[in-house]
């Protein structure tokens, strides 16, 4: 209850700094690529925001092996995910509420997010990096990153590609 | 077999003597995740890094300090041709060091006109030396070889140093090594700073390139030490002194060695 509280506190907080605008809309799609190879396992994904230090300022997302027949059986091979798990991962109690997810087959997932919600407290007015990372089994490891500024002027979309393990991904801020 | 096993480990450990022996423990990964993760260790002597082509390493000095500070066994413990295996489940959360501690003494003496030279546990010693011997000189040696895995965030309580022997305490965590960062050590000798210690830091596969490119390394006056990773892989890290501290009484020095395996991970 008391959690409770000092997150609507927390949410006040962040959204009085627009005023009464209503809270930035964040949306994030990740395409992942459909691979013609003979064995064929959906990749782990990691998203999150960092700051130019590369401090994870927030989590948006990891999707990795869920089910099976040990609950924790997945989690084995979240230290593929490089980056993310020695920013954040490691530090983190898996799964994490809200973050974790069953991972995803080829095609386009959207995520979306309004700038008040909890996970967006510790972001300051100041620049970023979107960053998806995705690691496979028997195959490789990709990070696309997409820079943008906190909190948004306009609505902007911006888009970068992987080559290998991820497709398109954008970030559309407004 | 056990005192043939012992000599070749006396000979590795006097490694930076002349000879090129290097010994090493080897885990399967550093860094793990999961329910319960387990970590698998080659350790072993040889020429190459990490190859098993010379001698197994005696696993009797096996110690395994948990992330909570207390000692945990390793399990599926074997002696094989060329090398020794051991596997560590990691029931707890943090950083495990991983060890192999060895004390002992090399002596030299003559016997009837002969010199004669003997290597064994400081027990064995009066055993074995004759009565008749004349100029004996014992040393004694303490060595450690070892590595560090961690599951999940590292942790440093399993770092705290014993105070015996050479020791390697973490600026830079063992297990947060990263291409292109810069990485900072410190050397202690008897849990104090050991200052100008030279260091031999190789990086393993040296089967597949012509030359070993060792970089040579001393420890400043905090027994410091910094190295920036250019490649990801295995290193492993050698380093010796000596000192008179023996608590052998017929030992007049005392040989310390290090040596200790990390992985560098790629960005």
């Amino acid at each position: 209850m008391k959690q409770l509280f000092l997150l609507a506190l927390m949410s006040v907080a962040v959204s009085s700094v627009s005023a009464d605008d209503p809270p930035p809309r964040i949306e994030v799609s990740v395409n992942i690529p459909r691979l013609n190879v003979s064995e064929y396992h959906r990749p782990y994904v990691a998203v999150w925001i960092q700051d130019k230090n590369r401090k994870v300022v927030a989590n948006l997302a990891v999707w990795y092996q869920i089910r099976g027949n040990n609950k924790d059986e997945g989690t084995k091979w979240l230290p593929d995910l490089r980056q993310w798990w020695r920013r954040s991962g490691r530090s983190l109690d898996h799964p994490v509420d809200g973050v974790s997810g069953a991972t995803r087959p080829a095609g386009e997932h959207t995520l979306q997010f309004t700038g008040d919600e909890k996970r967006f407290a510790n972001m300051r007015r100041g620049d970023y990096e979107l960053v998806v990372e995705a690691a496979r089994e028997v195959g490789g490891r990709e990070m696309v990153q997409i820079p943008f500024s906190w909190p948004p002027t306009k609505t902007s979309t911006q888009t970068q590609s992987g080559e290998t393990e991820l497709g398109d991904v954008s970030l559309t801020i407004r | 077999m056990t005192r043939f096993l012992l000599s070749a480990l006396a000979v590795a450990v006097i490694g930076t003597t002349g000879f090129a022996h290097k010994v090493w423990l080897r885990p399967s990964q550093t860094q793990l995740s999961g329910a319960e993760p387990w970590v698998t260790v080659d350790a072993a002597v040889s020429n190459d890094l990490f190859y098993f082509n010379h001698f197994p390493l005696g696993l009797d000095g096996l110690v395994i300090t948990a992330p909570d500070g207390n000692q945990v066994e390793g399990e599926n413990q074997s002696v094989g041709k060329y090398r020794s295996v051991f596997d560590v489940p990691l029931h707890q959360q943090g950083t495990y060091r991983i060890a192999i501690v060895n004390g002992g003494v090399f002596a030299s003496y003559e016997q009837g006109g002969q010199r004669r030279r003997f290597r064994g546990s400081i027990e064995s010693l009066e055993k074995e030396i004759p009565a008749d011997a004349t100029n004996l000189r014992v040393t004694e040696r303490l060595g450690r070889i070892e590595t560090f895995v961690t599951n999940g965030a590292p942790t440093d309580e399993a770092l705290k140093p014993t105070g015996k022997g050479v020791e390697l305490v973490p600026v830079s965590h063992p297990n947060d090594l990263y291409v292109g960062e810069e990485s900072t050590f410190r050397l202690l000798v008897n849990g104090k700073p050991a200052k100008g210690l030279e260091i031999e830091l190789i990086r393993g596969g040296t089967r597949y390139r012509d030359a070993q490119d060792e970089v040579h390394l001393t420890t400043d006056a905090n027994g410091e030490f910094s190295v920036t990773w250019s490649e990801p892989g295995m290193y492993w890290l050698e380093t010796s002194t000596e000192d008179k501290e023996t608590s052998v009484p017929q030992a007049t020095s005392r040989y310390l060695s290090y040596a200790a395996t990390f992985e560098v991970l790629p960005q």
